[in-house]
């Protein structure tokens, strides 16, 4: 994944705005065109329905699936685990980037360890995790901590390690201590590195979410997923899908609107 | 003659004792200053000029205390300093403002870091604001600025703390040549009116004349130092016939025409 992937947040047209409909079919004219591509294949019987459900049908698997509060229990435990996890990630992963970034001994010893962990597919381990913590949400919740870790930390340690040499120097010639140094020159300049970490890390939270849940859970959006396509509910299937897509998509709008409220000197 | 000069008073008063500073470059060291000793009177406007590799950024990091001397001393009102100190302030040739703070909040940053209350800090930067002519731009963006108001801003700074001696080290050397003269005749300005040293590294040798009471001119070759004093009356002439005579006499030790 890139990381101009993850820069889909909506902008403001730059200069003169374009009028709002041509706007905002140049921005999301391809999805329309998708979607409706979607429902035609399925209601022109190009692909069998039973394949391909059209989009009504899946919306209204999803709707049933809300309504009669079937899939509000998977939605509330795949957001508790991964909320969990990434919470765990971000309060590990945030203030040990920043010491690792500036203290230089602690980033040599730790960094070997954390590149043997980091090239170890946190999947191959989720026996090793499951043996460790048992079935139970535990090692849920530790496989998809430990892949939703190491973005966070990776770049919280490059955003330390690239702030101007000479901001510092420049606060330390007006008489700013070690402490001072930090608060004021160092922690703001790596924020909008540390978003990047943080927005990588929740797209990673919910891929092992959903891996994590189809490898071995009976509740959740990622089981309900495997489940519906064993019991061949290909509607409901395709609507727990869209249910997780939904999640990143809201995950990462929360984050964006985070970083313009914090990074608002930053932009365009 | 300066009026500032003449004052007892006046603090600011720069002694370089026996200063000498070496490079390490492939093994070997590469000798930056030689025994260098100089007295700057408090108030003065003392230029340094030199070719690239001559010492005279080394030596304004050694008097901003962002640097030690091998050997030697740096003497600030008959005391020796070590390390950076609340009497001086630096201008960089880069604006060094901190992107994440507005104009205001970068002026103010050199009270706050010292632990003024941020709304005494912010009532003295706007007097410096105002100084260098930015007031409208108290609220705006580092981003937004032209290089030139990013170095008035960070000029703005440097005043905001009182220094007794500001430390310049080619603050004008990125700017374009219109803004470059502007900037000449603004730091004419502001030193007059705030009662500073002031000690200015250029590779400009128009500006050392037009800024400088004297001129300190180091060389790369090991030959001693020259002081150079500039008697024109001020404000500066720029093609006044003793502007000129001094301009082609100082190029002529860089064997330029």
């Amino acid at each position: 994944m890139t990381l101009q992937n993850l820069d889909t947040a909506p902008r403001r047209a730059r200069g003169l705005p374009a009028p709002p409909i041509r706007a905002f079919l140049a921005r999301y004219g391809l999805v329309i065109a998708f979607l409706a591509l979607w429902q035609l294949s399925g209601t022109l019987g190009w692909i069998s329905p039973a394949v391909l459900p059209p989009l009504d049908a899946i919306l209204g698997a999803l709707w049933t699936g809300i309504a009669s509060g079937a899939l509000v229990d998977d939605i509330a435990i795949s957001l508790q685990r991964a909320g969990l996890a990434f919470a765990g990630a971000v309060a590990l992963g945030v203030p040990l980037g920043l010491l690792m970034g500036q203290l230089r001994p602690v980033e040599r010893a730790l960094d070997p360890i954390l590149q043997l962990f980091r090239q170890t597919s946190a999947l191959a381990l989720y026996p090793v995790f499951i043996l460790l913590l048992g079935l139970g949400e535990t090692s849920k919740v530790f496989v998809i901590f430990w892949a939703t870790l190491f973005p966070t930390l990776l770049a919280t340690i490059g955003g330390v390690k690239q702030v101007d040499r000479k901001l510092v120097e420049m606060a330390e010639s007006y008489g700013a201590g070690r402490v001072q140094v930090f608060r004021r020159v160092i922690l703001p300049a790596s924020v909008p590195a540390i978003f990047v970490g943080l927005r990588l890390s929740a797209t990673t939270a919910l891929l092992l979410l959903i891996a994590a849940e189809m490898i071995g859970a009976n509740k959740g959006i990622g089981f309900q997923v495997m489940n519906a396509q064993y019991n061949f509910q290909i509607p409901l299937m395709f609507a727990a899908i869209l249910l997780m897509a939904g999640l990143g998509l809201a995950a990462n709008a929360v984050l964006v609107l985070l970083q313009r409220r914090l990074c608002r000197w930053s932009l365009d | 003659m300066t009026p500032q000069a003449t004052g007892d008073t006046l603090r600011g008063a720069v002694s370089l004792r026996h200063l000498s500073k070496a490079f390490t470059l492939n093994g070997q060291p590469l000798p930056v200053l030689r025994n260098l000793s100089l007295d700057i009177r408090a108030g003065e406007s003392l230029a340094i000029v030199g070719p690239s590799g001559c010492g005279k950024t080394t030596l304004l990091r050694m008097l901003a205390g962002l640097e030690a001397a091998d050997s030697g001393q740096v003497v600030i009102d008959g005391r020796p300093v070590a390390g950076v100190g609340t009497e001086r302030a630096v201008i960089y040739q880069e604006p060094r403002l901190l992107p994440w703070l507005t104009v205001l909040e970068n002026v103010a940053f050199g009270l706050e870091v010292r632990g003024i209350a941020r709304s005494v800090a912010q009532d003295r930067a706007r007097r410096h604001i105002r100084l260098v002519g930015l007031s409208d731009f108290e609220n705006a963006w580092p981003r937004q600025l032209s290089g030139g108001m990013a170095q008035r801003v960070g000029i703005a700074r440097a005043l905001t703390v009182q220094p007794e001696i500001l430390l310049l080290d080619e603050p004008l050397g990125a700017l374009d040549a219109m803004t470059k003269l502007t900037m000449q005749e603004e730091l004419a300005r502001i030193w007059r009116e705030e009662n500073v040293t002031m000690i200015l590294v250029t590779h400009d040798l128009e500006e050392a004349i037009f800024l400088a009471d004297r001129v300190l001119v180091l060389s790369a070759d090991g030959t001693p130092p020259a002081l150079i004093p500039v008697d024109l009356p001020r404000p500066r002439d720029r093609n006044g016939a003793d502007f000129v005579r001094m301009r082609r006499m100082l190029m002529g030790r860089f064997g330029l025409h």
